[in-house]
């Protein structure tokens, strides 16, 4: 029942949900301000919700419709899991978790993109075909740079693979981040987490203007509301896992500080290219993120 | 005003549809709106890519016979509940290309357009006032 209740409401489903909604919220009057207009008001992305969630679900004629319908499911339940765990983690010091629920959180953030390629590739519209074929290559690009990076954390404490572990041996030997390892790993987890998002520079999975919003396009009504809110989740999940990781757990401020990251991030850079996408990844962030593996290794 | 209407009239999602022959003036002025001079994000408004996405549907152009049979698919893909916009004259009456011999249809012979805005192209601010209306219209209210 405490587990139900922890999953659902607290900080699960409906605390990250609204967490996120605003954090929505804030992203888009920024990014309004930043091209001088005004902006839209603070309810409009739960109003959106609502508003898709009584629309009609269209489906393709082509469609597979079991995955069609069961990808965007699976992506909320599995974004709804990691971010109550990472909450327990941060709020329930000493009781809850598990060794190893660090790895769990990896797979569990890849989960959204792996159903989002499923169900666009489902619903067998040749548009949504090339959104997913970027999207796995995205996938491809960042996951490499992104485990070397949490690599270093898990070498700095000698080995500990549990989120409240790694809080504890922040609390007692300072943040990862103020090391010259934590600090790189730290650069290229921001980096990757901007590509998990789909925010601006690496977006190119939902390219509004060449490929019709791309893995999105054939989504319409309840099925579109699921999706998006699995981003604006995810939204919160992941500024959540870099700060218990990196940082020495969550409070406000750093959510904030990462947030504004994110959105002027979003907001200073053109769509780069998949193959642009690819080798940025590859090349220098990987190679950034061998370097702190390395440091962290001789213990700097 | 109960909350599906309201979620309804204050996210309305817009879908642009320019139907064969036009000279794209009407769908330039239509990107006005989301400078900062209009910013129609202000009221919930924005462009989207899908049609299946849409809320409503903005046609532009005056209809060719080639385009006829992809409007109406079009239009049938839309998730309902979905409105349809007619803008500028070509889209309204048959404007220019009335005696046209490749544009016999008018757009409202295929589509059930719920309010027109007239102009060629419309400004801005008459796009805004006939959206003004459309939402009064929607909601009953004058």
């Amino acid at each position: 029942m405490k587990h139900l209740f922890n999953f659902l409401i607290f900080p699960g489903f409906l605390f990250t949900a609204t967490v996120g909604l605003v954090a929505s919220w804030i992203d888009r009057k920024v990014t309004a301000r930043v091209q001088w207009r005004v902006g839209p008001p603070w309810y409009q992305p739960f109003i959106d919700l609502v508003k898709l969630s009584i629309k009609e679900i269209t489906v393709p004629k082509d469609a597979s419709k079991p995955v069609f319908f069961m990808a965007p499911l699976i992506g909320l339940s599995a974004v709804i899991l990691s971010s109550t765990f990472l909450w327990l983690a941060n709020i329930e010091l000493g009781v809850s978790g598990f060794t190893g629920d660090l790895i769990v959180i990896l797979y569990l953030l890849t989960i959204p993109s792996i159903m989002l390629i499923l169900g666009a590739s489902a619903s067998g519209n040749p548009l949504a075909a090339v959104g997913a074929s970027r999207e796995i290559k995205l996938l491809l690009a960042y996951e490499l740079p992104f485990v070397f990076a949490l690599m270093v954390p898990i070498i700095k404490s000698n080995g500990l693979l549990k989120l409240q572990d790694l809080i504890i041996f922040q609390a007692a030997n300072g943040a990862f981040v103020s090391n010259i390892s934590g600090f790189l790993a730290m650069i290229v987890a921001i980096f990757c987490m901007q590509a998990k998002l789909g925010l601006v520079p690496f977006d190119m999975a939902e390219a509004e203007t060449e490929i019709m919003a791309g893995v999105y396009i054939e989504y319409s009504g309840m099925l579109l509301a699921i999706l998006k809110l699995t981003k604006i989740m995810a939204m919160v999940a992941l500024p959540l896992f870099l700060s218990t990781a990196f940082w020495g757990g969550f409070s406000i401020l750093k959510y904030v500080a990462l947030l504004v990251i994110i959105i002027l991030m979003r907001n200073t850079n053109p769509r780069v290219r998949i193959d642009q996408a690819l080798r940025f990844f590859w090349k220098k962030m990987t190679f950034v993120a061998v370097i702190a593996v390395l440091l962290a290794i001789l213990g700097m | 005003m109960n909350l599906k209407l309201k979620a309804l009239t204050k996210s309305l999602w817009v879908y642009h549809l320019c139907v064969g022959g036009s000279c794209n003036n009407c769908d330039i002025e239509i990107l006005d709106l989301l400078t900062p001079r209009f910013d129609i994000e202000r009221f919930g408004m924005m462009l989207v890519g899908s049609v299946k996405h849409a809320d409503a549907i903005l046609v532009t152009g005056s209809l060719t016979l080639k385009s006829l049979e992809r409007v109406k698919t079009v239009y049938e893909q839309a998730a309902k509940p979905c409105v349809v916009i007619a803008i500028g004259a070509c889209a309204c009456g048959q404007g220019i290309f009335a005696n046209g011999p490749n544009t016999p249809n008018p757009v409202d012979s295929v589509l059930p357009i719920d309010i027109y805005i007239p102009g060629c192209p419309p400004k801005p601010e008459a796009m805004i006032l006939g959206i003004v209306k459309l939402i009064g219209k929607l909601t009953g209210k004058k």
